[in-house]
């Protein structure tokens, strides 16, 4: 966590394209306050100090985090840009990765784009997790801002047993470390 | 080396049957794919056409029908000389039945695979950006009954521009 931040070193893994009809603010407003991320983001509420270096967390209903990170880049409503280091206890000395949201208006509606890049060679079944979670949730934006209604479909919580293997691998032979 | 394949997940509240019937019934792709009317009897083998106007746009084959759960076409780009040299790619969607939280309305999973292209394909590299804009707008539509509105009248004519440029791009 106190190392010197270095964007260059992340390549994205995951990009998730989705076009949505409103307005650019919108958007903004729903990644970044928890009203709109208690109804489309697993009920996680959100915490975000809005400036760059400013801290940025995610809670789960029962109180505990769920993600912590800082915000890398704070451009509203264009682009919005945050560490990401996932806070469950099998998780914890993975890199964090960072994932950023490019929002970008487009005739009468908004191009958002979510990518999550890493730092390392993440294993797929690690990637895994990322990529069945975010098409559910930004549909579930989408919905949200479309029609008021998040997509409602019940998720099984928790990461599956493939990645958290890959996990526990992974924390064991710590790959990061290697140059 | 890994072949190119597209993959796009979406969920959208509607019922297996509407989400199939806008897939597979041109007057429904009229609305929310930018005027592409596509045409088929949907027997296996049957031609699979995109029209805009009388213009044949794309054509294909029919691979599997299993209404309402599974689809699967070739795909031939006509229209564009760019892309006509390659060789015919493939289309699958998949529909699964979702349980909602309240149990009160259907909600389903479309996943869209796009793949069988050569490596290089510069159709591969346009359709990973239209596919995204057309399945968000099939979304809107049969969430809110109107599909997307981007940019007006010009946004089918410039989504194609960009596509030929990234695939020019791609190519350079």
């Amino acid at each position: 966590m106190a190392q010197k931040f270095t964007p260059e070193k992340f390549v994205p893994k995951t990009v998730y394209v989705t076009y949505i009809a409103c307005t650019p603010e919108k958007v903004w407003e729903a990644l970044t306050r928890s009203e709109f991320t208690k109804q489309f983001f697993f009920s996680r509420t959100v915490e975000i100090e809005p400036r760059i270096g400013g801290s940025f967390a995610m809670r789960m209903p029962d109180g505990k985090y769920d993600i912590k990170g800082e915000v890398i880049e704070w451009d509203p409503p264009r682009r919005l840009s945050v560490t990401w280091g996932v806070a469950f206890e099998e998780f914890r000395e993975l890199p964090e990765s960072l994932v950023t949201y490019d929002i970008e208006p487009m005739g009468g509606s908004v191009k958002l784009t979510m990518t999550e890049a890493h730092q390392w060679d993440v294993p797929e079944a690690i990637l895994a997790g990322g990529r069945q979670g975010w098409p559910l949730l930004l549909s579930s934006l989408k919905s949200l801002l479309e029609t008021g209604k998040p997509i409602e479909i019940n998720v099984k919580m928790g990461p599956p047993k493939e990645m958290l293997e890959a996990v526990e691998q992974a924390c064991a032979t710590k790959p990061w470390l290697r140059t | 080396m890994t072949e190119p394949k597209f993959v796009y997940v979406t969920y959208i509240a509607t019922t297996a049957e509407k989400l199939w019937q806008a897939l597979t019934d041109g007057a429904f792709t009229e609305r929310y794919w930018f005027g592409t009317r596509i045409k088929s009897d949907w027997t296996l083998g049957a031609t699979v056409t995109f029209l805009r106007g009388d213009t044949v746009y794309d054509s294909g084959a029919v691979l599997e029908c299993d209404p309402p759960k599974r689809l699967s076409y070739t795909w031939s780009v006509k229209f564009h000389e760019e892309f006509r040299g390659e060789r015919p790619s493939r289309v699958t969607f998949e529909i699964e039945q979702m349980t909602s939280g309240s149990g009160k309305r259907s909600e389903v999973k479309l996943t869209v695979v796009h793949d069988d292209f050569d490596t290089g394909s510069k159709v591969f590299r346009a359709i990973s950006g239209g596919w995204p804009v057309v399945l968000a707008s099939l979304k809107s539509f049969l969430e809110t009954g109107d599909p997307l509105e981007i940019a007006g009248v010009g946004a089918l004519k410039g989504a194609e521009e960009r596509a030929l440029a990234a695939a020019r791009g791609a190519a350079a």
